[in-house]
């Protein structure tokens, strides 16, 4: 006799965040990525609806990224001291279809570009690439606070996602977003209990939960990956039990991560298999957007997700 | 914690003159207020200041049903009113209640099943108030045995074992907190318990303080619902508070606010 599957009826449902505009909703995209939405746990597709996939975010600098592995920098070539070569590179060639800029260029330390050349920036690629964006700080609250309000303007209607929003400093990157109809990463040092407070205290301002991206902070394997994993798994298990403040879509810096642990540098394959192996175990757990480095790594997940998805 | 605002009752000054004058006014007042303050469901109750139940009751329920689409507990020892009540109600409804005595549940398992309602069992029969936790778990047996016969699925029942005012029977108090989690003992699936709350500080001084305190000691027992005052905010803060250091919600400095976020 055939052993009938125990299935879960889940009450909640996690927000549907829509990255990207196209012309006719006042926005200059040539397309829009949906994540979230489900209506159960990863990838148990007989359970509830799971109407997105998880998606790869290619990550780009506004500089050229000078402290990147070989590896890294070889993948793309020369191509990638030009920010906006990189972005083309990524788009033509690695068929990206969502870029997650970072402004590091901004910070005090890597050339400290002031706001309206930061603005100057975003306009600048908008125009060159037509996927849609999404847009983080240098990591200098104090600096991110003068250049995010002028990227996000730079960017407006153009419906981005824009972080990291952080507890002791989540105003100034609400506001914008509330001004200029962009959604938002909240980042919490993986402590669902934060990310639960920060949620509230962003959506306090105005913006409501369903426009809130939840960065939980996660390690590379080896390095805590099991317990973002973890955290992942209890935060959707209580919005799908019913939570809103917890019923986030999921986005994950992979790359940056998995490129940091000494074991990526051993060989070029193995810095592959190490950001692979990240982005694949938490997908498992419930990301949704992988920012990921590597394009050969962005491949075999993107095949991963092709693969797993199929069966939906 | 499913919710049910007892506020609704004639036996309250406001609700008695609403169904003097049949000013509706005050009754959807009565019910958005303790929507807004937390409860999943609304009891109704016409209680002594009615001259005519069997009038009242669908009243009440047709005016609270035009501004809240809660679930409507339909309150009343008397098997007639709560049928005229559920020939009007088109919300959710829980009949509240049925004692164990076998004629009242041969009128109201059918008729909780006619109408797709749920029925609360009160442990309770001719016999009187049981004096302790054996005579009502007796009780409760008696309940789930005749709903089973009658085919009422266990998940559309409550069991309520009836909790007595601190002041006339204190002794007792430990063992209703016993009953309530031995009630989930008694089926598989487990039968909901509930509790109708103010009964525990019936004639006392600090009552919202004796309210709240059971309730805690009730929530760690296992209690599913209960009957309570939910404009009572330090009540409700307490039952939050509750709730959340038995792990059935996530942490966070604004739990408080979380939790009335997620109402």
């Amino acid at each position: 006799m055939e052993t009938p599957l125990a299935l879960e009826k889940w009450p909640g449902i996690i927000s549907t965040v829509t990255i990207g505009a196209k012309k006719e909703e006042g926005g200059s995209r040539s397309g829009i990525v949906n994540i979230g939405g489900q209506h159960t746990m990863p990838l148990l597709f007989k359970e509830g609806d799971i109407p997105n996939q998880p998606r790869i975010a290619f990550e780009i600098w506004d500089i050229a990224p000078l402290d990147f592995d070989e590896e890294l920098i070889g993948a793309y070539g020369k191509a990638i001291m030009d920010p906006f070569s990189w972005a083309d590179i990524c788009v033509n060639e690695y068929k990206a279809q969502l870029l997650c800029l970072k402004m590091q260029g901004a910070h005090p330390d890597f050339g400290d570009k002031n706001a309206k050349d930061a603005a100057k920036f975003i306009s600048t690629l908008l125009g060159r690439v037509k996927v849609p964006l999404i847009i983080t700080g240098s990591g200098d609250d104090a600096k991110d606070n003068l250049i995010m309000p002028a990227c996000s303007e730079a960017a407006k209607g153009e419906r981005c996602l824009i972080g990291c929003a952080v507890q002791d400093n989540y105003k100034t990157l609400t506001a914008s977003a509330l001004a200029d109809g962009h959604s938002i990463i909240a980042e919490s040092p993986i402590d669902i209990n934060i990310a639960k407070q920060l949620n509230i205290l962003i959506s306090d301002m105005g913006l409501n939960l369903e426009r809130i991206v939840i960065n939980p902070t996660i390690g590379a394997l080896g390095y805590g990956l099991e317990y973002a994993y973890s955290i992942m798994e209890r935060a959707r298990l209580a919005a799908l039990s019913g939570d809103k403040t917890l019923a986030s879509p999921f986005i994950c810096f992979v790359g940056q991560e998995a490129w940091r642990a000494k074991e990526s540098k051993i060989s070029p394959e193995q810095g592959i298999i190490w950001e692979t192996l990240t982005a694949t175990s938490l997908i498992q757990s419930g990301a949704d957007i992988l920012v990921m480095r590597h394009p050969k790594a962005a491949q075999k997940v993107n095949n991963y997700i092709e693969t797993l998805f199929k069966s939906r | 914690m499913f919710i049910v605002g007892e506020l609704i009752n004639g036996m309250y000054s406001n609700i008695a003159l609403a169904l003097k004058k049949h000013d509706k006014k005050i009754v959807q007042e009565c019910a958005l207020e303790q929507v807004a303050a937390g409860a999943d469901a609304l009891d109704i109750c016409c209680g002594p200041a009615s001259a005519d139940p069997l009038v009242d009751m669908p009243w009440l329920i047709e005016v609270t049903q035009e501004v809240t689409d809660k679930t409507l507990c339909l309150d009343s020892s008397r098997p007639k009113v709560i049928e005229a009540g559920l020939k009007v109600a088109k919300n959710k409804t829980i009949i509240n209640s049925t004692t164990a005595d076998t004629e009242k549940l041969e009128i109201l398992i059918p008729l909780a099943k006619q109408y797709k309602s749920k029925l609360i069992g009160i442990t309770i029969s001719s016999k009187g108030i049981p004096q302790n936790k054996d005579q009502r778990l007796e009780l409760a047996a008696a309940i789930l045995t005749q709903a089973n016969a009658e085919g009422l699925p266990v998940s559309e029942l409550y069991l309520d074992p009836i909790v007595m005012p601190v002041n006339v029977a204190q002794n007792q108090i430990r063992e209703i907190l016993e009953t309530i989690a031995e009630f989930k003992m008694l089926a598989q699936p487990s039968p909901k318990t509930i509790i109708g709350l103010s009964n525990i500080s019936q004639g006392a001084k600090e009552r919202s303080l004796i309210n709240r305190t059971f309730l805690t000691m009730a929530v760690a027992s296992g209690l599913d619902s209960a009957i309570l005052d939910p404009t009572d905010k330090a009540l409700m803060d307490t039952l939050i508070t509750a709730e959340l250091i038995l792990n059935k919600n996530i942490y966070c400095d604004s739990y408080l606010e979380a939790y009335r976020k997620n109402k």
